[in-house]
This record gives structure tokens, C-alpha cells and sequence, in this order.
């Protein structure tokens, strides 16, 4: 991929990401901050390729490190938010 | 020579485009990914669709994590024609469990964390979480400098490509604002540090100066002709230089802006998983990045906008410093007190009564109290709903969690704008823990620093209750409420768990 097509898919999503953020429900913003950064935590797929590559020790390191950070992300963002979600029940009737 | 350097070019694109061309299989699984974040976030638009959604953005992330380690740590297809630019395809064992004791690790922590932690002390985990999401950003960025054969971004000349030289530099610089800016943000949220806005003298001139030397040095990183050894200082240079801008960010705001910080650090972690996502070529990543990018600044934009204050004026900071000399009242003005069983019986004849509950009530904890109360008046035929101000609370949508873990429905939750005109027919307006978000001087008083934010209209019921620990302190703005001297209002001056908990006494009776 080219850095255009990069660039293009970078500015197509933050469209979608504009539009798809405004419908959600102001009721729903906390649990909306602790998914997206349990999403963001994608950042996990570098840490993983510096963690799996032999060839030079310290990014190996650096990369375990970040590893580890992002998975601690990653579970809690995940787990925080689907017990929040959990807690917003409807009337009963 | 003028032949020489477009040959040169074309090499170098050659080279990127190799060691970036994955197998369509694997592009693939990492578009799915990133459209299950896509997903995740649709979710949010209702309460009922959102656990699904939560659903999706694990699948898009175990989609991801485990593509990444099929391509990297097993060689399967990895990337088509690339030989030398690619180093370490297949993992030996040793390090696929080092990997795995890594993820143990962090599931474990994050897994104990998500159980433990009060709803109250949401913010302060959230920020806690942006900054290892900072933090991994810088050491991914890290790893790439040391190791750039792994990822893919190696020249021809055996130097980092420039452009992904800017990428990193880009993302270590994000990645350090978010974590740092988040460390404080979690101290002060946590009460580690005082709430107090830190002015530093000339701190515009520091800040703009460090923010101008970031960018210059990222300039200079992706020119310079030797990246690689004699000109890496700069790549951390780059770093520290962001990571004291983060800190220097933060310290000058106010406990009363950090929904906004909160927010606006939510963005950073974005753009600095976005500024990786282009260094790795990584679709996933972009879009995430693209996504939290937007959602943390549009929640920053909904919190300045119910403040009625502009982006700039919470980033400069300083907002609150003069409030606590202001604070006292100057001059006594008479109100009416009252007694819980007073609130009791007037609550019972009500028909409709509106609650708006503040960040005071979260500190009290008051939260399971009122919904006690609230299912006491149902019980009476009065209907009860709940009014949310947009920054009610620690964070955006903080105050509405709080009532959601107190089994309080959230179809009786209501939002400023869809309610603000039915307190023309309310019997009572119950405020609870809040004070700015009910000020009219915000819609009267063109000097009041409030002026301009939205508030309740709760002047219009017929009988205000307002509940308070006493008459001396104001709200976070500093500035006297009318509400408490108007004729139809009733202090109720006591801790607001204790006077819940007595208006509850007395309305079992």
C-alpha cells in the first residue's frame, strides 16, 4: 500500500468515526471512552511484531513491554465496559 | 546527479512497497478488525444494542491479535516477495510464550482492575488506562527505531524510509503527550495532587516553544541523511520533549475541566494509534485510531460546548484559580430551610418531580439512597425522572453510569435538552450534589463567568429543593446560585446521603 491509499483510508474513517460517534447516546459516553480505549489498544499488532522478531534484543523487550500494557488495555477496557453495560436495565412493566 | 535522485526514488518506493506487500488474506483480516471497531461503536447508539456491540470490538481485536501472531510468529503467508526487509519470521517457542506470559500478565491486571473499581472512580481509571495506551505507543515507536527491519519500513540504503521516520517520530510524540498528560490527569482525578489549577510563569511561552521544537526535530529526524546511528538522538529527543509538553499540558487545568482533558486525551491515544497504524501499513490500526481520534474529540467538543467555553480557553488553562477567593457569599439574603420530614410530605403530594442529581451526590454516595426514594414516590402514583447536564459528573456520561449501577432504568434518564422545557409543569425540581448546572445567572448575568452555559430551567417549578451541605460553598464556578433565595425554594442543608436517607424515613411512614 502506498502512502495515498494509507492517507485515504485514514480519511474515510475518521468520517465514519465522526458519524458513527455523534449517534451514540449521550447516556452511553462513559462506556463509549472505555471501549475506545480498549480499542485502541490495537496498537498491540506493533507490540506483537517487535515482540515475535529475533534479531535485535531491545526492541524484543520493548516490544513484550508494550505487549503487556496494551493486553492489561485491552482486558480491563473490555471488562470495565460490559459491566457498565450490564448496570443499564429498562423499566420493568 | 539530477538523473541519479528520481532513480533513487523509485528504488527506495520499490523497496517500501515489497516489504509492505502483505497477503491480501491478512489485509483482509485486519479490515475485518477494523470494521468490528466500527461496529462496537454503532452499538453505543442505544442501551440495548451496546452489549452486542462490546461484543464485536472483541472479536475485531482477537481478530487482529491473533492474524499478527499467525503472520509474525508462525511465517504463515507472510509478506509476498519481501526477503531481506523482513527479519524474524518464524518464532521459535521460547518466544511465542514470552508473548503469551506477556498478554497473561496484562489480562490478569486488566481483568482484576475492571471487577474491582468503583463506578465513582471511573474517570481516574479511564485516564489510567490512556496512558498505557500512551506509553505502548512509545514503546512501539521504540521497538521500530531499534528493530526497523521487523516492521517493514527498512530503505534501500539501510536507513528508516523517511516518511515512516515522521510516522514514528509522530506517534512516540502522541503516544508520550497522552501517557504523561494522563498520569496527571489521573492524580489529579485520583486526589494524588491537588484539583487546583499549577500556573507556571511564561507557561505559553514554554509550552508553544516545546511544541515548535517537537516539530522541528521531527523535520530535521526524517531529513536527516543518517537516521539510523549518528542522528537517532533525535528520535528521543522528540520523545522527552513530548513528554514534558504532556505534563506541562495538564498541570495549569482545573478540577472542573477535566471532562474535557479526559476527552481530549481519549483523542490523543487515537492519533497516536493511528501514526502507528501508518508506520505498519496496518488498516486495523488506522482505523481505530481514526475512530477514537474523532470520538475523543467530539466528546471534548459536547463538554466545552455545555460549558459554554472554547477549547482553547480549557487548554490555556487556569480556569477555577480565582474561584476559591471568591467563594464566600458577600452578603447574607434570606432562604427558607427546611426539614426532611418538610421534603417528605411535599414530595408526596407532588405529581411530577424532576431530580438532578451533581457530581456531589457520586462523593456522597447518595446514589442508591435517591433511587430508594425514587421507588418509594412511584410507589405514591408521583412519577419521578432524572435530568443529566452534559458535565455533571467527572467525565462525559459519568453521572448517567452512577445511576444505572443504583438499578435506577434509564428510560427514566433524561438529557438537558429533552427535558429542560417540562419543568414548567414539574411539582418539584429535586437538586441533588449539583449547583452550576442550575445557575440562571448563566442565562441572565453577562458578567457571571457561567454565562452562556446551558442550565435547568428549574426556576419554573413550583417548588425548588436543594439539598446542600450548607450555605457557604458555591459550585465549582465560584459564583452565588438565585436559586437558593427564591421564594419557592427549600434548602436542605445537610450531607446529601444522611437528608436522602431521612426523606426516605419518612416517606415509609
Amino acid at each position: 500500500m502506498d502512502f495515498v491509499t494509507i492517507l485515504s483510508i485514514f480519511a474515510l474513517a475518521c468520517f465514519v468515526g465522526y458519524y458513527v460517534v455523534w449517534s451514540v447516546t449521550p447516556a452511553l459516553h462513559t462506556p463509549l471512552m472505555a471501549v475506545t480505549n480498549a480499542i485502541s489498544s490495537v496498537i498491540i499488532v506493533g507490540a506483537l511484531i517487535a515482540a515475535a522478531a529475533s534479531g535485535n534484543p531491545v526492541a524484543k523487550w520493548l516490544g513484550l513491554a508494550g505487549v503487556a500494557l496494551a493486553s492489561v488495555n485491552i482486558f480491563g477496557g473490555f471488562a470495565v465496559t460490559a459491566r457498565m453495560l450490564a448496570m443499564y436495565k429498562k423499566k420493568e412493566r | 546527479m539530477a538523473l541519479d535522485l528520481p532513480e533513487k526514488t523509485t528504488d527506495l518506493s520499490i523497496a517500501a512497497d515489497a516489504a509492505h506487500a502483505v497477503n491480501p488474506w491478512v489485509a483482509l483480516a485486519y479490515l475485518v478488525a477494523g470494521v468490528c471497531f466500527i461496529l462496537a461503536l454503532r452499538g453505543l447508539s442505544s442501551p440495548a444494542s451496546s452489549r452486542k456491540g462490546n461484543r464485536f470490538g472483541m472479536i475485531g481485536m482477537t481478530i487482529a491479535v491473533v492474524t499478527t501472531l499467525a503472520t509474525h510468529g508462525f511465517g504463515i503467508d507472510l509478506e509476498v516477495g519481501a526477503d531481506s526487509a523482513t527479519a524474524g519470521l518464524n518464532l521459535d517457542p521460547v518466544s511465542l510464550l514470552e508473548i503469551l506470559a506477556a498478554i497473561g500478565v496484562g489480562a490478569v491486571i486488566g481483568l482484576v482492575t475492571a471487577r474491582r473499581i468503583q463506578m465513582t472512580a471511573m474517570p481516574q481509571l479511564v485516564a489510567a488506562f490512556h496512558s498505557l495506551v500512551g506509553l505502548a505507543a512509545v514503546l512501539v515507536a521504540a521497538a521500530a527505531f531499534f528493530n526497523p527491519g521487523a516492521f517493514g519500513i527498512l530503505g534501500l540504503d539501510g536507513n528508516i524510509l523517511a516518511i515512516s521516520r515522521v510516522e514514528m517520530a509522530l506517534g512516540a510524540a502522541i503516544g508520550a503527550i497522552t501517557f504523561s498528560g494522563s498520569v496527571i490527569a489521573f492524580a489529579k482525578l485520583n486526589g494524588n495532587m491537588s484539583g487546583a489549577p499549577i500556573l507556571l510563569p511564561a507557561r505559553h511561552v514554554i509550552n508553544l516553544g516545546t511544541l515548535a521544537a517537537i516539530l522541528v526535530l521531527t523535520g530535521l529526524y526524517a531529513l536527516s541523511p543518517n537516521a539510523g546511528a549518528g542522528e537517532g538522538w533525535m528520535f528521543w529527543a522528540i520523545a522527552i520533549a513530548a513528554f514534558a509538553i504532556g505534563f506541562l499540558l495538564i498541570i495549569p487545568i482545573g478540577g472542573a475541566d477535566m471532562p474535557v482533558v479526559v476527552s481530549m486525551l481519549n483523542s490523543y491515544s487515537g492519533w497516536a494509534a493511528a501514526a502507528m497504524g501508518f508506520t505498519l501499513h496496518n488498516t486495523a490500526m488506522i482505523i481505530t485510531g481514526a475512530l477514537v481520534g474523532s470520538s475523543g474529540a467530539i466528546l471534548s467538543y459536547i463538554m466545552c460546548r455545555a460549558m459554554n467555553r472554547s477549547f482553547i480557553s480549557v487548554i490555556a488553562g487556569g480556569f477555577g484559580a480565582e474561584a476559591i477567593s471568591g467563594g464566600e457569599a458577600k452578603e447574607q439574603r434570606p432562604y427558607k430551610q427546611g426539614s426532611a420530614a418538610d421534603a417528605a410530605f411535599m414530595l408526596q403530594q407532588a405529581e411530577n418531580v424532576i431530580i438532578i442529581p451533581g457530581y456531589g451526590m457520586a462523593v456522597a454516595q447518595a446514589q442508591h439512597a435517591l433511587r430508594e426514594m425514587g421507588d418509594l414516590l412511584k410507589k405514591e402514583g408521583v412519577s419521578v425522572k432524572y435530568a443529566i447536564h452534559p458535565v455533571a459528573g467527572r467525565m462525559p456520561g459519568h453521572m448517567n453510569v452512577l445511576l444505572a449501577e443504583a438499578n435506577v432504568p434509564y428510560d427514566e434518564v433524561f438529557e438537558l435538552e429533552d427535558i429542560n422545557s417540562e419543568f414548567a409543569q414539574a411539582d418539584v425540581a429535586f437538586i441533588i450534589g449539583a449547583n452550576d448546572v442550575v445557575n440562571p445567572a448563566a442565562k441572565t448575568d453577562k458578567t457571571s463567568p457561567i454565562y452562556g452555559m446551558p442550565v435547568f430551567d428549574v426556576d419554573k417549578a413550583k417548588t425548588v429543593m436543594f439539598i446542600k451541605r450548607s450555605m457557604g460553598g458555591v459550585g465549582y464556578a465560584g459564583v452565588d446560585n438565585d436559586v437558593f433565595y427564591m421564594d419557592q425554594t427549600m434548602m436542605l442543608l445537610a450531607d446529601a446521603k444522611k437528608m436522602v436517607e431521612e426523606i426516605n424515613k419518612s416517606l415509609a411512614e
